[in-house]
């Protein structure tokens, strides 16, 4: 298994400094989610009648929406639902990609087929319009976005586990514990998968903003989530209507929060390659 | 040769279009819940929910749903949509220019800037060319593109007034539209002579198309300059070098020329991300094209619209990739003859 070093990790930081930075968004971002609600100045969905659209100021950071709410509670409480969605998406389809591309890759034959042309079906959409299609055959619900971002991306991890598997197939340790008497699936479990660990955590964290992009797009359009509830892609697409009065900060500040998000993720992603995989280093 | 290779890739779309069939068909029909329930829609009463399942065959078996789902499909009827009371397929063929014209127009310009940018960032690296190629590519993978697109509304509608108001396609106060010939109203303003309109329909259309196109040209900028610089560090260009050729002879005829297969073959996921965010555009700038009306088909339950919408999408982006591996083939020897 290829543990990251020391070295790795230095190797990693040196190589680009944003890694440092997207480590420290990051922290930041799960301070947020976890302890988020506790630490923000206001409560997140007390509306307040005097206060409305109020400029950033400093008792409002981030000014107010057109209910009197505090944007910069919001946008911080918001962090648990944008990355939860998120990670949700990305576990159930690294979980569900790898183990049916490993079995794929491993068994060959009718199987390989099968899960090969149930990727193929899925990237034969555009994979945002799919999402929506599946949202509104599944029901408006958050878990639904969850299901339906994991479905998408579903086929990443699946042809990538398939891959990694079938070269690995005919490897000495895996001839090994076949001859010692080990089973198709005590092999996947104790050697293949933890051996295509690695480079699938890479490509889950690389999949990461691109998760939280799409939930939040769903949700711009106005499924899912529903308005009370603080969330990045709502609160961009109720502050929009503000734009043609000037009120900027309605938008401006869960956008920029959305962006700083998948940033972040994107470098993080770029830093656990270097580490894990030198070969592909610049 | 060539023209069995090409039947070949035509008859390797087939399996996609087969199961994209399969998936709208699973998503329209084995839901949990009452189908016949969500195609009637919320304001339903249990008697219309009946008639909905009778006239739909909801009651059937399922092989026979889906014959049924077939031939309504081969005689062109997608369903009627509960919001404007028009047939799914007369509303999508109504609104499809509007969206059709705003994504060519995005496609043209990302290409138009996204392929100079690659080759300059390749051909002089670490220069500011190559600094913008990548914060531009950083970005596309950052930024969402309703944020990008609200964000270019308020700076040049609001703050600089450069912009007209994002009502659409034509601010209908100011101008006419013209009487439809392709639907797409640059031409059709053009066609009737009418300038101003066309100025006008001009005005609303560069806002979307950038933000739309600025996306488009992340990907496409990235793998130019990636398949440039493979190109320009490979043997048959250093040998060219070595014969005294002209460096620009050498940057488009030899290095350009094969780093072109590559860049077209990451258009399929270009059309796959353009297709999907046409819908995020056209609900900031009111664009009346079928991303929008999926969007309110969605919102208001309208269940067969939605599902049209997706299956259209589909079909689009089967018949776009085909596109895209044919002229891949017409791009590369080696693909057309097979070798």
């Amino acid at each position: 298994m290829a543990a990251a070093t020391l070295r790795d990790v230095r190797y990693a930081f040196g190589e680009n400094p944003l890694t440092a930075v997207a480590l420290a968004i990051f922290l930041l971002l799960v301070a947020c989610a976890v302890v988020g609600p506790a630490l923000v100045p206001y409560d997140p969905l007390a509306t307040n009648s005097d206060f409305r659209l109020v400029p950033p100021s400093s008792t409002h950071w981030f000014g107010t929406d057109r209910l009197g709410r505090d944007i910069l509670s919001r946008v911080v409480v918001a962090a648990r639902l944008d990355l939860g969605m998120a990670v949700c998406a990305v576990a159930l389809s690294l979980v569900i990609g790898t183990g049916l591309g490993a079995v794929a890759g491993y068994r060959g034959g009718w199987i390989d087929n099968v899960v090969g042309r149930l990727f193929d079906t899925i990237m034969a959409f555009p994979l945002f319009v799919l999402a929506m299609g599946i949202v509104a055959a599944l029901g408006n619900s958050v878990a639904n976005i969850v299901i339906a971002t994991a479905i998408i991306n579903l086929p990443f991890y699946g042809r990538f586990a398939r891959a990694e598997v079938n070269i690995r197939r005919e490897l000495a340790y895996v001839e090994a514990a076949r001859m010692g008497g080990n089973g198709a699936a005590l092999i996947l479990a104790r050697h293949l998968i933890p051996n295509i660990m690695p480079p699938m955590m890479v490509q889950a964290s690389l999949n990461m903003g691109w998760a939280i992009l799409n939930a939040a797009g769903l949700s711009f359009i106005g499924l899912g989530v529903r308005p009370p509830e603080a969330e990045w892609g709502i609160m961009v697409s109720e502050g929009a209507s503000f734009i043609f009065s000037g009120e900027w900060w309605t938008f401006v500040f869960p956008g920029a929060a959305l962006v700083l998000a998948v940033f972040c993720f994107n470098l993080l992603g770029d830093g656990l390659r270097d580490m894990i995989d030198p070969r592909r280093r610049t | 040769m060539a023209y069995r290779a090409v039947l070949q890739r035509i008859a390797g779309a087939l399996p996609s279009l087969i199961g994209v069939v399969i998936v709208t068909f699973l998503l329209s029909r084995a839901l949990p819940g009452d189908p016949a329930a969500y195609f009637a829609g919320p304001a339903a009463n249990a008697a219309s929910v009946q008639q909905v399942r009778e006239s739909l065959g909801l009651d059937k078996s399922w092989p026979e749903q889906f014959w049924r789902y077939l031939s309504d499909l081969s005689h062109g009827s997608l369903g009627h949509s509960l919001t404007t009371g028009q047939s799914v397929v007369a509303d999508l063929v109504q609104r499809l220019p509007a969206s059709m014209e705003l994504t060519f127009c995005a496609l043209i310009f990302a290409i138009i800037v996204a392929v100079p940018l690659g080759v300059l960032a390749a051909a002089r690296p670490d220069s500011i060319v190559d600094h913008l190629c990548r914060a531009l590519v950083t970005m596309g993978a950052a930024f969402p593109t309703f944020f990008v697109a609200l964000l270019f509304v308020y700076v040049f509608y609001y703050v600089l007034g450069w912009a007209p108001q994002p009502v659409g396609r034509l601010d209908e106060i100011y101008y006419t539209f013209p009487s439809e010939v392709t639907g797409f109203l640059l031409i059709d303003t053009l066609i009737a002579g009418d300038f101003a309109a066309f100025r006008g329909a001009l005005a609303q259309l560069i806002l979307p198309t950038v933000s739309l196109g600025l996306f488009a040209l992340a990907p496409i900028a990235r793998m130019t300059r990636a398949a440039m610089l493979a190109a320009l560090g490979s043997d048959f260009v250093r040998t060219a070098r070595a014969n005294g050729l002209a460096a620009g002879t050498v940057l488009f005829t030899y290095a350009f020329r094969n780093a072109l297969l590559a860049v077209v073959n990451t258009l399929g996921m270009v059309f796959s991300f353009l297709l999907g965010s046409n819908v995020l555009i056209e609900q900031v700038f009111g664009w009346p094209g079928v991303g929008s009306y999926a969007v309110s088909a969605v919102i208001a339950s309208d269940y067969a619209s939605v599902q049209g919408f997706v299956l259209l999408m589909a079909v689009a982006y089967v018949l776009l990739n085909l596109v895209v591996d044919l002229v891949a083939g017409l791009i590369d020897p080696r693909v057309r003859f097979g070798g």
